[in-house]
């Protein structure tokens, strides 16, 4: 099929990879970047940390965008994200 | 995916060797220090000639994990004490972090005068309606009927509207958002930073440790919760008209964005007018000229 | 004449040779709040200031006129302040602070009748004890007391050389009268006066710890805003890189360096005016204007055959505790001339171990008279 125009947007839909770093130790289970994940990528482990609390853990790894919504919303600096671009 | 061996990138603004800060779980002032210090960043500015300035209280601890020249002083007295270092050194971004409490009870009149004089400094001040380091004591913020330590019937006080009191004294720029705006609160302290006149930004932020608990709010992520939906940004809001109570909306958003000559600015005004009418009277602009 | 160079004879008013000591010393902040009888410094201040580039700022209490010179002073400009004994009241908060976080600065108190609202135009010395004891916790203070408007120029000038040395507000006891009494003053040129300037340190960065002392050192080097040190002050507890510390050893080590760097250095601090006190039978201690009314009743007592010293307290505190204990086993007695009602008497009472101290309280407003004076004197010399 051939367009007479280009689309907008981009031809493939962009896809980012990065990493997400937690710091178990740092979390005070606020659950705050468990409920703003804007694609709950995150949820409560059953472990506990060295404060007794639950960090959170990546459940679905593939869904982050690494959008580092969570690392702004944290308030004990204990998660981070790196977004790498994929070109 | 962890890596523990990596480094968060807030770490460098942080006085990293004092945490875990004190602050409990789910206390919005984590967020509202890692906003302020991506601001501060944003912004630009030699960090190096940033000092922040605090009072007494959960948010006074503030200077204390910021990786700035920061002094922590006396309950109430942030104000002047940074009005003085700015004067003193006008080459300085000075910016108060406090409470609600701190800055508009015990420091409710170094407030509304440093706001009329606009000295160039930039207040924020984070209000969780509630005294909290004390124990959830009745502070000027605490909605009427809301319960607190020496509330047990209900406050029967009406409360302050602080953007209202900041905007009536004067301030050049007046902001409100809650902890939930981390994004907005980090260009609002950009924006800020890089103004000259007296700035004052309100973020309301959750106490679940006391205000939560006295008033059957649940956790501070059902505060959140509860602030995302009441929120609403209107800029163009009277600051007069906009209080905030235990329900109903909380109109967020930058009210007041004038520009009205700072202190130092009609202080070099009125000594260049005297220099015109008295010809032998001379300024030494050096200081290292001088004695 | 440069403005700054302001030297010579002058009349001029006490209050206004304090402002132009201050200006020679250096101070380019003062942070103001008018109050009777110290109102003649924030003027003659709020008029010299800006012609050297110095800031004014009349704030909007006396709370926030101490805090901003402790601001001003962390930005490394020697600040100062002027109130009297209300007005003090409400700086102490502040003062206390400025111990704590080792803040250098001066504030002039120019006494009035007390308590409370007292007798604002009349004056008194009330206010000793205050600037001892009056923020509350322990720390070394420092109080000059000048008795004519030559001495609290002279005075002003080394209460910001000890602010500066030794890091912590200075006070400077003057009362109404030295305030407004005009007399000559003797201004010397900028290049003949000595200061003392604030040790900056010299470590860079992250090393440098705001709190941090060599061992026989008891001051810390001093870094100002925006130097790069990134550092913390605090009015907290805290250990030498000012970080809040709520151990016992970090309180009883800081507390004790804050009274210590005052108590190990009181020979320096502590100025006298002594005069035959090395064989009197009787020693006459004033301070501040008390002692311009001692000194013709010491002269006529003399006529009547007692050996009196005079002894005069320029620095009341640090007290001379050891010069007083080792009078008192050579003499029959002190009398202690001042305007309270016994403040610095029942410090010589602590320290006269031997023998005994005879009070002379007036409550302000006006004078002790002479034969009061010489009555005290002579009821301690036939005790004998």
């Amino acid at each position: 099929m051939k367009y007479w125009e280009k689309p907008f947007g981009r031809e493939k839909p962009q896809v980012f990879q990065g990493s997400i770093n937690i710091f178990k130790d740092r979390c005070k289970g606020c659950g705050f970047c468990i409920e703003f994940c804007p694609n709950n990528v995150l949820d409560f482990s059953n472990e506990f940390n060295k404060k007794g609390y639950h960090p959170p853990e990546i459940i679905f790894t593939k869904k982050c965008t690494y959008c580092g919504l969570c690392e702004s919303i944290c308030p004990d600096s204990a998660i981070f994200v790196i977004r790498e671009e994929v070109k | 995916m962890q890596n523990n061996a990596a480094h968060h990138p807030m770490e460098k603004y942080l006085r990293m060797d004092r945490m875990p800060h004190i602050w409990c779980s789910s206390c919005g002032l984590g967020t509202i220090v890692n906003s302020f210090m991506k601001g501060i960043k944003n912004a630009g500015i030699d960090t190096n000639k940033v000092a922040v300035v605090s009072g007494i209280g959960c948010t006074g601890r503030v200077a204390g994990y910021i990786k700035l020249d920061s002094y922590h002083t006396t309950h109430g007295r942030a104000i002047p004490f940074a009005s003085g270092l700015k004067l003193a050194n006008r080459d300085l971004t000075v910016a108060v972090i406090s409470g609600d409490g701190d800055l508009f009870a015990i420091g409710g009149n170094h407030l509304i005068h440093a706001a009329r004089r606009n000295v160039d400094m930039n207040v924020i001040c984070v209000n969780n309606f509630i005294y909290g380091m004390t124990g959830g004591q009745n502070a000027p913020t605490t909605p009427l009927g809301a319960y607190s330590s020496t509330a047990p019937y209900g406050n029967y006080e009406q409360p302050f509207n602080l953007v209202g009191v900041a905007a009536a004294a004067g301030a050049s720029y007046v902001a409100r958002w809650t902890a939930l705006h981390f994004h907005r609160l980090t260009d609002t302290i950009k924006e800020m930073a890089k103004k000259k006149g007296f700035c004052f930004l309100e973020v309301v932020s959750p106490c679940s440790t006391v205000f939560a608990r006295k008033n059957k709010g649940g956790t501070g992520l059902d505060i959140l919760r509860e602030y995302k939906d009441r929120s609403i940004i209107d800029h163009e809001a009277d600051p007069q008209k906009i209080p905030l109570g235990m329900n109903g909306e909380i109109i967020c958003g930058v009210f007041i964005n004038e520009d009205r000559p700072t202190f130092w600015e009609n202080v070099q005004k009125g000594i260049e007018k005297r220099v015109v009418k008295t010809k032998n009277y001379k300024v030494i602009k050096n200081r290292e000229s001088v004695v | 004449m440069r403005i700054s160079d302001m030297h010579g004879e002058f009349f001029l008013q006490g209050n206004y040779a304090c402002a132009e000591a201050a200006i020679s010393a250096g101070c380019r902040f003062f942070g103001a709040y008018p109050i009777t009888p110290a109102s003649e410094i924030a003027e003659r201040m709020s008029y010299r200031l800006p012609q050297l580039d110095g800031v004014f700022v009349q704030f909007e209490d006396e709370i926030a006129s101490m805090a901003s010179i402790l601001g001003a002073s962390w930005a490394g400009v020697k600040s100062m302040t002027a109130t009297s004994g209300p007005g003090i009241s409400l700086m102490l908060e502040n003062i206390g602070l400025g111990m704590m976080m080792e803040t250098p600065c001066v504030v002039v108190n120019v006494q009035r009748g007390s308590p409370s609202t007292g007798l604002p135009t009349s004056w008194g010395q009330s206010d000793m004890m205050q600037a001892r004891w009056g923020s509350h916790g322990d720390y070394g203070s420092i109080a000059l007391c000048p008795k004519s408007p030559q001495e609290y120029f002279d005075l002003t000038i080394k209460a910001f050389n000890f602010s500066e040395k030794y890091r912590l507000p200075v006070f400077i006891m003057a009362d109404a009268v030295v305030g407004h009494m005009t007399e000559k003053v003797v201004i010397p040129p900028s290049e003949e006066l000595e200061l003392i300037e604030r040790k900056y340190t010299n470590k860079k960065g992250d090393q440098y710890k705001p709190y941090e002392c060599c061992d026989d050192e008891f001051v810390p080097d001093f870094a100002k805003a925006g130097d790069g040190h990134l550092y913390h002050s605090t009015g907290l507890t805290h250990n030498e890189k000012g970080y809040p510390d709520m151990s016992v050893e970090t309180h009883i080590k800081l507390v004790n360096r804050l009274i210590n760097k005052i108590r190990d250095n009181s020979e320096e601090i502590i100025l006298l005016e002594k005069r035959d006190i090395d064989d009197a039978d009787v020693i006459v201690i004033s301070y501040g204007i008390t002692s311009r009314t001692v000194i013709p009743a010491i002269e006529k007592a003399k006529k009547k055959g007692i050996k009196i010293g005079y002894l005069r307290l320029i620095t009341v505190w640090p007290f001379p505790e050891k010069l007083i204990l080792e009078l008192s086993k050579k003499v029959a007695g002190f009398v202690v001339a001042e305007l309270n009602m016994g403040q610095v008497a029942l410090e010589v009472d602590r320290c006269a171990k031997y023998c005994t101290t005879k009070w002379l309280p007036h409550p302000g407003g006006g004078m002790h008279s002479q034969s009061e004076i010489i009555k005290a004197i002579e009821e301690v010399a036939h005790a004998k």
